[in-house]
């Protein structure tokens, strides 16, 4: 019977010992028992947020703001390039996401157009009469969002790893959005904290005679400078000048300390551009108030007593985590766009290692339940599907653990019922078997033809269902997709463990046994 | 040792004949489900809809008391809120509708329901799910299940005949929207654990369906002197033990679950336990009764004896 080759016993006890090799680590908890076993290439598998606890933020960067900005500096582009070019314009505005002016003069359309498109050549740009019109394209869009994306996920890992947290992993998905996954952090409400600021600092003059005292929420701004409420109170308001001064690009550090009066404040460090900047500006204008400006509100804004260079305090009303928390968005960067949170998932350590356990329970029961029915449906041949599942149980584990797939408490059921599903396989060809014998067949012809016709349905059948994980697996959140993988690799590792283990043991026990009679008779 | 044999060697139940009852029978589970669908519509959890959900355990043990979360929370002025035990005594299963506003007054709330608890109970999970994510969730399941359906159809198309594709298809919608019938009249939480439970009941019972259509196809060959009928009622014979068993393994597993998996797959474990049992009957009676409405060609007139034993042989 070829079916017993010396190959196909080598092939089966190789892929058991390698499956035994890589799956072996899961069974052991504590690190120093694992310790024990560095010699083996396999790691344990990656359990999943809702296993291990830990939290899961969605984020999505508002690229409508950042449209807004870059549409916004386009515009001074746009300003100083006509003046360079001698080009008279009036009414150069922004509206509904457009930038339009009027020309006036000689100046041909043609020489305006060329002067846009040398800013950008994929700006869409139009004009009618002496008017134009000029807006982003979708590729404008799809590259400021690239590279604000690139920076956002730079900047929020730097916020993050600051913090301390253990092997955060941090993705992008799809266009504008990032994934942060958060292993062992069960409450989030910092790390959310600082994502949620942009941290975008300038130091900006205040005007020179229009005072807070002088402001309420209907005061209208002069020309050249732009009202701003005060950080920690909403109701007073500050009259500063749009010019940026100094930016926040320009730090090198900052970090909390103490104030003269001991109240909390960050101190920060300028690049040695930035202190020169720095300078220049608080040497000429010593005596008037110099607006701290963070993400759009006034922090504070003392009177500069003496020129100062490098080094400064930003003082405020703040809490000793608020000057914390404040250095450390300084020191890792303004995030380029502002962070919506579109979903958190925080699992606790408790509830985690609860299902775990429940997990653990369930799959032994599990497969204690199975292996109990097989044996008295099946009796030898029970035994030998038996071993086929234990071998399968195996190969999942090895495969998950290869692979480094996370294994999610809906991935714990895909093995429980894969182990109810696993010995199908074997049900088909038993009964086929059976069959064949009651037609008349003796027992090795029974075993060899309900092999070889099995097998067609068990392909079928398994194909099948590995469309409907494939759909799974593209549907594809989190849990779900760990239940999909285990699902799809149980299909995979339980047609394998029917097709040769079961197939080999079978052969090998109805040859030396010389059995005439199945265990499938009654 | 006397084995088990949940089903008799040889059995000859003619199966068609009931098939009306049967249709009679899916059909009432599916205006069952559509009438439930109307009045009760479905529970949609915040994976969906979009919302809060906290789990808390008490830190007192013996006298949890949900009437007092209940008066407690009440005071957020939160909206909609639906507080249920989960699993245990202890164990609360807080949901809160979307706040009013933007996302931050939604990151507010789960903090304010912290703060609230802090001193009676642990968080164990707190979850948040904006509604633009929920939307694009409900369309990713509706896609997941719709390209499941058309994968398994176009495959059994390319297998077997078109008549084969269509009845499995008809088959495997029969036991979605039963199963989505089931979430609807128990008011069970419609959530993401749930649609994996439905494609797997779909996977589970597309290969019951095909472990009998193949049995189908191999009998045409071999019986062609024999009306459709009986190729039919005897393919499902033929496969009723292990139709059974099967069912019956895999059962025992998902009760598992069910029982010692924990709450929170309970539900997905039940809406399982339906799928395996509806599965099973839908690739019997409907999937199988269906083929009778098509004239399935056996090909020439002739009984195709190759393959089969001089003694097996028919004629």
């Amino acid at each position: 019977m070829k079916s017993l080759s010396k190959i196909r016993l080598i092939l089966i006890i190789v892929s058991v010992i390698i499956g035994i090799v890589y799956a072996i680590p899961n069974f052991f908890n504590t690190s120093q028992q694992v310790q024990s076993f560095n010699f083996l290439p396999g790691k344990k598998i990656n359990l999943g947020l809702d296993l291990q606890g830990g939290s899961y933020l969605l984020l999505k960067a508002d690229m409508d703001v950042v449209f807004a900005e870059k549409l916004d500096s386009l515009l001074s582009d746009i300003r100083s390039s006509l003046r360079k070019s001698k080009i008279k314009y009036k009414k150069l505005s922004i509206q509904n996401d457009i930038i339009s002016f009027q020309k006036r003069g000689e100046s041909s359309n043609e020489k305006i157009r060329s002067i846009i498109f040398s800013l950008d050549k994929n700006l869409i740009v139009e004009n009618k009469l002496d008017s134009f019109f000029i807006k982003f394209s979708e590729q404008n869009k799809e590259n400021i969002t690239k590279t604000t994306m690139a920076q956002a996920i730079e900047i929020v890992r730097r916020r993050i790893d600051e913090t301390g947290t253990n092997e955060p992993s941090i993705q992008q998905q799809g266009a504008d959005r990032i994934i942060v996954q958060l292993p062992g952090l069960d409450d989030p409400s910092r790390i959310k904290k600082l994502l949620g600021k942009t941290a975008k600092l300038t130091f900006q003059l205040a005007h020179p005679s229009i005072f807070p005292e002088d402001l309420d929420k209907d005061s209208k701004a002069p020309p050249g400078f732009i009202k701003l409420q005060e950080d920690k109170n909403p109701d007073r308001f500050y009259m500063i000048n749009k010019r940026v001064m100094v930016s926040g690009e320009m730090l090198k550090d900052a970090s909390p300390t103490f104030d003269r009066n001991n109240s909390p404040s960050v101190s920060f460090q300028l690049s040695p551009l930035g202190g020169k900047k720095f300078g220049r500006v608080t040497g000429k204008n010593i005596g008037r108030a110099f607006a701290i400006v963070l993400d759009g509100k006034v922090v504070s804004a003392p009177v500069i007593q003496t020129q100062i260079f490098s080094t400064g305090q930003i003082t405020g009303a703040f809490s000793v985590q608020e000057t914390n928390d404040l250095a450390l968005v300084l020191r890792s960067g303004a995030l380029p766009a502002p962070m919506v949170i579109l979903e958190e998932r925080s699992v606790g350590p408790g509830l985690g290692s609860d299902s775990i356990s429940a997990g653990k329970i369930a799959s032994i029961f599990g497969l204690i339940a199975v292996m109990v029915f097989m044996l008295i449906t099946y009796g030898m041949f029970g035994v030998f599907a038996n071993i086929a599942l234990i071998c399968n149980i195996i190969f999942i584990i090895a495969l998950l653990s290869l692979i480094q797939a996370t294994l999610t408490l809906p991935g714990i059921a895909g093995i429980v019922l894969t182990m109810g599903m696993a010995v199908d396989a074997n049900v088909l060809i038993f009964e086929r078997i059976k069959e064949e014998f009651n037609s008349g067949r003796n027992v090795l012809d029974a075993i060899e033809a309900g092999f070889q016709r099995a097998i067609s349905t068990i392909i079928d059948a398994n194909l099948t269902t590995l469309f409907a994980a494939l759909a799974l697996f593209s549907f594809g959140s989190g849990p779900i997709k760990g239940f999909s993988v285990t699902l799809m690799i149980g299909i995979a590792t339980s047609m394998f463990t029917a097709i040769v283990i079961t197939k080999y043991i079978v052969f090998l026990y109805s040859k030396k046994k010389n059995v005439n009679s199945v265990f499938l008779q009654d | 040792m006397k084995l088990l044999r949940l089903i008799p060697n040889n059995t000859n139940f003619d199966f068609l004949r009931i098939k009306i009852i049967a249709f009679l029978f899916s059909l009432i589970i599916l205006s069952g489900t559509f009438i439930s669908l109307i009045v009760n519509n479905l529970n949609y959890g915040i994976d969906f809809k979009g919302g809060i959900l906290l789990e808390l355990r008490s830190k007192k043990p013996n006298s949890p008391n949900i009437n007092e979360l209940r008066e407690k929370i009440s005071t957020l002025n939160a909206g909609e809120v639906s507080i249920q035990n989960f699993g245990k005594k202890t164990d609360f299963l807080v949901r809160i509708q979307k706040q009013e506003g933007d996302q931050k007054e939604q990151i507010a709330m789960i903090e304010k329901v912290k703060t609230l608890t802090d001193k009676d109970y642990t968080v164990r999970r707190s979850e948040f799910v904006g509604p633009v994510v929920g939307d694009e969730l409900k369309t990713a399941g509706i896609y997941a299940v719709s390209l499941a359906l058309l994968s398994i159809m176009i495959y059994i198309w390319f297998r077997f005949e078109w008549q084969f594709s269509i009845a499995a298809i008809l088959a495997l919608i029969h036991d979605v929207i039963t199963t989505v019938g089931l979430f609807s009249i128990l008011k069970l939480e419609f959530n993401l654990a749930t649609i994996a439970a439905i494609l797997t009941t779909a996977g589970y019972s597309i290969n019951d369906t095909v472990v009998i259509f193949d049995r189908v196809r191999e009998n045409l060959r071999r019986y062609k002197s024999k009306t459709h009928y009986f190729i039919y009622n005897k393919s499902i014979n033929e496969t009723l033990s292990r139709t059974v068993i099967t069912s019956v393994t895999t059962l025992l597993a998902l009760f598992i679950i069910f029982f010692f998996g924990g709450a929170v797959l309970s539900d997905f474990a039940l809406a399982m336990i339906w799928g395996v049992i509806i599965g099973t009957f839908s690739s019997i009676f409907v999937a199988v009764s269906l083929l009778t409405y098509f004239n399935i060609n056996k090909g020439e007139k002739v009984d195709d004896h190759t393959n089969i034993p001089e003694y097996e042989r028919e004629n």
